[in-house]
């Protein structure tokens, strides 16, 4: 297989060395535009498999340059923001951000995220049993297993951990869920979201206090590992 | 106007020209409780009532002899001056006063810059050295040496990025931008993963929560609240001796969220307990690093959801911080079968 390209859009050119540096050692072959305009143009004459997008660019905010990219780019894009801006975050996710990291990050979660949103990318979501460490997920059967015993869970709790399961590593915000889940109108009913997943962490974590497979984004949603 | 009343029944035993001494007293009492233009207006109004009330011809304005008319005049001219230099004494007052705060925040100015340019500058100082240290003498240093110069550019840029982030959130309380966002919390989860967030910093503190499953859900704002927790523990990691044991307690009163975080250690000295929360406080002699910054934010983050906190010893030892938050409750999460 060839090596996967990444288009990185960021007008810092210390933050683009490094990742450069990082990505192109990790076997990724490495594009970079230091402006929404240049990042467009490129995106459009060569389409990457990801984009690394900086929310804070000189020329356009990259909230509009992640609306005009998604109007036609189906792959992933990935969100670079600073800290305390979750309202950011939230937006670029609604927005079709494929995930989020804030700056300053950790080379381990950025090649994590890029991993898993890679792999999204190029599975074409027909398997019909989902296995995500010590529990498997049975689409068909509408079924879940721990540890391979067979776990008995509500009609809510089944279509939450299931919906997890097929966006597995990849954050999901509140309204998403809300709206998946309980449909149009319960967007703001996150009362429902935290009971649920409180019931769901007790029957799939081995220690519900410290989730290992929905962990919490403070302010943005979970995520499924 | 009181005054004047007592007077005009009174005028009989002490003569009109006193009564005039009488109100001028009371005029100058005024200038010294009130400001220039109410002065100068019982001024103007006690000269008219004493002219009407009491020179005679009485109840008329008209002034009998050009000795009364004097006295009017003078009475005048007397009470302005004195409404006028009153007020000049406290121009100066407050002028002096004005200074004295500059002064003083001048010298809180310095305090921060001081204690924040150590903050920010021990770190950028071990970033700087270890990456020439890496850089010019490669070939003389060990493997281990290297890995522990990468370890230290590590923890300092770590330190550099907490300063940061509680300089950023200083000034957001400051300059009034913090906006909550308040949604549902599960105040038991919430805690629970600040634990899990500290968890790296803490190698021998013991910290102990147990989860109350009676509390409803809260509306806070998650990030905000999970803020102050987090900067409450970790200052008690930072400041109690290794091994001490830290116990946090998360109840429901009368539609209060209350939490209180207790450690063993030493506690406070009672009388630096009021100045804890202050902005770049820092118990005297305590040991270096920090910014004297994370309880001052955690208490600005309560105020933002108008509750408070509470610092006391416990009698047997160790600090204990009580934090009281009015919030919406729902008790959903009780119910079966939602």
């Amino acid at each position: 297989m060839s090596k996967a390209e990444i288009l990185i859009i960021d007008d810092e050119p210390q933050i683009r060395k490094l990742l450069e540096i990082n990505l192109e050692s990790n076997g990724y072959k490495v594009l970079q535009a230091a402006t929404a305009k240049e990042g467009v143009i490129m995106a459009a004459n060569h389409p990457p498999e990801l984009i690394l997008l900086d929310i804070g660019l000189p020329d356009k905010s990259g909230h509009e340059v992640l609306k005009e990219l998604r109007t036609w780019f189906n792959k992933a894009i990935i969100i670079l923001s600073v800290q305390s801006s979750e309202t950011d975050i939230v937006i670029a996710l609604d927005n079709g951000a494929t995930d989020y990291l804030t700056k300053p990050f950790r080379t381990g979660e950025l090649l994590a995220r890029i991993r898993s949103c890679i792999r999204r990318n190029n599975t074409n979501e027909k398997n019909s049993l989902l296995t995500c460490g010590n529990l498997q997920i049975d689409l068909i059967a509408r079924t879940a297993k721990r540890n391979n015993e067979h776990l008995k869970l509500t009609a809510t709790e089944y279509n939450l951990l299931s919906l997890f399961a097929k966006n597995e590593g990849r954050v999901l915000t509140h309204q998403y869920l809300l709206r998946e889940i309980w449909g149009v109108g319960y967007q703001t009913e996150t009362q429902y979201l935290r009971v649920f997943i409180g019931t769901l962490r007790k029957k799939i974590e081995d220690n519900p206090n410290q989730p290992k497979h929905i962990v919490t984004e403070s302010g943005v949603g979970y995520r499924f590992n | 106007m009181l005054f004047a009343v007592l007077c005009f029944f009174s005028v009989d035993f002490i003569g009109y020209r006193a009564v005039a001494l009488i109100l001028l007293l009371v005029v100058s009492v005024n200038a010294i409780l009130f400001d220039i233009f109410p002065v100068l207006l019982s001024a103007f109004l006690s000269a008219i009532i004493w002219n009407f009330f009491f020179i005679p011809p009485i109840l008329t304005f008209h002034i009998g002899t050009p000795e009364d008319g004097l006295m009017f005049l003078m009475y005048f001219v007397i009470a302005s001056i004195n409404a006028v230099l009153t007020y000049k004494i406290r121009e100066v007052e407050r002028k002096e006063r004005d200074e004295e705060e500059k002064l003083k925040t001048i010298k809180l100015y310095n305090t921060l810059l001081n204690s924040l340019s150590h903050e920010l500058r021990t770190p950028v100082s071990t970033i700087i050295g270890a990456v020439d240290t890496l850089k010019e003498s490669k070939d003389k240093l060990s493997p281990t040496n290297q890995t522990e110069l990468l370890s230290q550019i590590d923890i300092a840029s770590i330190r550099l990025n907490r300063q940061v982030e509680n300089l950023l959130n200083m000034s957001r309380l400051e300059s009034g931008m913090l906006k909550l966002n308040l949604d549902w919390c599960d105040l038991n989860e919430l805690i629970f993963s600040v634990m899990q967030k500290l968890s790296p910093t803490n190698g021998k503190h013991k910290i102990v929560f147990n989860a109350n499953e009676n509390l409803p859900l809260f509306k806070l704002d998650r990030g905000v609240i999970e803020q102050v927790f987090h900067n409450i523990i970790y200052n008690a990691i930072q400041y109690t001796p290794d091994n001490s044991k830290i116990v946090i307690c998360a109840s429901h009163q009368s539609d209060n969220c209350v939490v209180s975080i207790s450690d063993s250690g030493n506690g406070f000295p009672e009388t630096e307990m009021q100045n804890v929360f202050d902005k770049f406080y820092r118990l005297p002699k305590s040991k270096t690093g920090g910014s004297g910054l994370g309880l001052s934010i955690a208490r600005g983050f309560i105020e933002a959801h108008n509750g408070k906190i509470k610092l006391e010893n416990n009698k047997e030892g160790g600090a204990n911080f009580t934090i009281t938050i009015p919030a919406e409750t729902s008790f959903i999460n009780n119910l079966k079968n939602v």
